[in-house]
């Protein structure tokens, strides 16, 4: 099986912009931005958490506090997927008692990986909200999980997949469309 | 790197690229002891039994704890208070444990080679807490977890390990795990408490505290084993407190950044002084702690890595 590139969807422009807009929405349906946190779900989604705390403090004038978290120990697939995937730290230096929460994703596909997110958060405190920022949303939901902010809604078929590159990881702002095929 | 092995029974077979990625993990694992609520569901539904045939608080404790904030159910079994006394083996023992669907022993026994002897007998996963006089592996990883939190590497450490090196599992695993991540371990401590073939493993052997402390980036101070001293390895516990206790006065000759381990239980005032023990260069209290997160690392791992054998 090979990964073919079938169309980019985001090029480095429509990137910026999208971080933009989404962190105008962020604002604008938080009155009270001294109680918004956010929070990157490793790998992707940390990068895009710390560019949407970054455009908001610049619309704010204020310091966002950003968090990693990593779900692996929430997982409920840990046995069926590749053998033991590595577990890396979790950065949540800040209380999220009576916070609201901005989790920060790539892709939502599944739902699952934001399951086990939110599983982990609240075994950290009560945050008064949670909400979902993703750069990407590309349907098939498997459990009752929608985003609340969406970059781009992208409809893809399953043999399909979402390649999100990002300067900070991969050298480059683009997102593509990939199908999976024999050679 | 995957660790795929189903059993932690030594150092001594460990690759280094499986220590590290132990290591790699306990610090993700460090994280979740720092929490306010200690918990993830990672091991739910796993049942981990701690079969301890030698006394035991700390080992077991901190196994009992990672398991538990792993989310496994746990069961102590100490067998002082068991069917041992009543006669039953550690086959019998260990089958019965394996036939209740224990996922994973932990074992502490009094025989070199009880760990290796259940591996081949149950199917359940065997982590070795202490064997004889054999190996102790996790103690080692957690202390090497301990230094690499105040050294960025053991590359070039020159480490003491001072004390009863014959009785010492501690003494064994760690000269295998030091050496393997690339620190010189010399043994310190009287004649009579250094094993006889003891050249044949990658160390050096020193008999005078006094005029080698100096040279030691690290002194681990092994417990004096009241318990097994009852062939007279030395003279007086008085003559080996002049020589081999570690007070103030002796610590003034050391490295001015010297780190000072010890496995615990401490016997105050003999292999170590009070002010020492809780002075400003012991990590003594940090391996405890660091304890619980390297035993996380090492049941998810071991549950996780689909190992063969």
């Amino acid at each position: 099986m090979k990964l073919f590139k079938k169309a980019e969807v985001i090029d480095e422009k429509d990137m910026a912009r999208t971080i933009s807009r989404l962190a105008h929405e962020i604002v604008e349906a938080n009155k009270k931005v001294e109680e918004l946190v956010i929070v990157g779900i490793r790998s992707r989604g940390v990068p895009l958490a710390k560019r949407i705390a970054q455009r908001i403090s610049e619309i704010e004038n204020r310091e966002i506090p950003v968090g990693i978290l990593d779900i692996t120990l929430y997982r409920d697939d840990l046995t069926l997927i590749a053998p033991q995937p590595i577990v890396r730290e979790t950065q949540i230096p800040f209380d999220i008692d009576e916070k609201t929460i901005i989790l920060v994703d790539d892709v939502l596909y599944t739902g699952r990986t934001v399951r086990s997110a939110l599983n982990a958060l609240i075994d950290f405190g009560r945050p008064h909200a949670m909400h979902l920022a993703v750069l990407i949303d590309r349907g098939h939901r498997e459990l009752p999980i929608r985003a609340d902010y969406v970059g781009k809604s992208i409809p893809t078929s399953k043999h399909e997949t979402i390649e999100v590159r990002l300067k900070e990881t991969d050298g480059a702002d683009e997102v593509l469309i990939c199908e999976l095929k024999e050679r | 790197m995957v660790l795929k092995r189903r059993h932690l029974l030594g150092i001594q077979d460990l690759k280094v690229e499986e220590m590290e990625l132990i290591l790699y993990q306990a610090k993700a694992f460090k994280e979740i002891t720092q929490r306010r609520i200690k918990k993830v569901p990672t091991l739910r539904g796993q049942t981990v039994v701690n079969l301890f045939y030698e006394p035991s608080t700390r080992t077991r404790t901190s196994f009992e704890l990672a398991a538990k904030w792993l989310s496994a159910d746990v069961v102590n079994i100490s067998t002082s208070t068991s069917s041992v006394v009543k006669g039953e083996s550690l086959r019998d023992m260990a089958k019965t444990i394996e036939a209740m669907q224990a996922d994973t022993i932990i074992l502490r026994h009094g025989q070199s080679g009880a760990p290796h002897l259940l591996s081949n007998l149950v199917s359940s996963s065997i982590v070795n807490a202490g064997d004889g006089s054999h190996e102790h592996p996790t103690q080692s990883l957690l202390d090497i977890f301990t230094l690499l939190e105040h050294r960025p590497t053991l590359n070039g450490l020159v480490v003491g390990i001072v004390g009863d090196i014959l009785h010492s599992r501690v003494a064994r695993s760690n000269i295998w795990g030091l050496t393997k991540m690339g620190a010189k371990v010399v043994v310190v401590g009287p004649p009579t408490l250094i094993p006889v073939e003891i050249e044949r493993i990658p160390v050096e052997v020193a008999y005078d505290l006094d005029k080698t402390i100096e040279r030691f980036d690290v002194l681990m101070i092994l417990r004096i084993q009241l318990e097994r001293q009852q062939s007279n390895f030395f003279p007086s516990i008085n003559e080996y407190v002049k020589f081999y206790g570690l007070n103030n006065e002796r610590l003034k000759r050391a490295k001015e950044d010297v780190l000072i381990m010890h496995p615990g239980p401490i016997n105050r005032g003999i292999e170590i002084a009070p002010e020492v023990a809780d002075g400003p260069h012991s990590v003594i209290t940090d391996q405890v702690t660091n304890g619980i997160a390297v035993r996380m690392a090492v049941l998810y791992l071991l549950a996780t890595g689909w190992g063969e054998g």
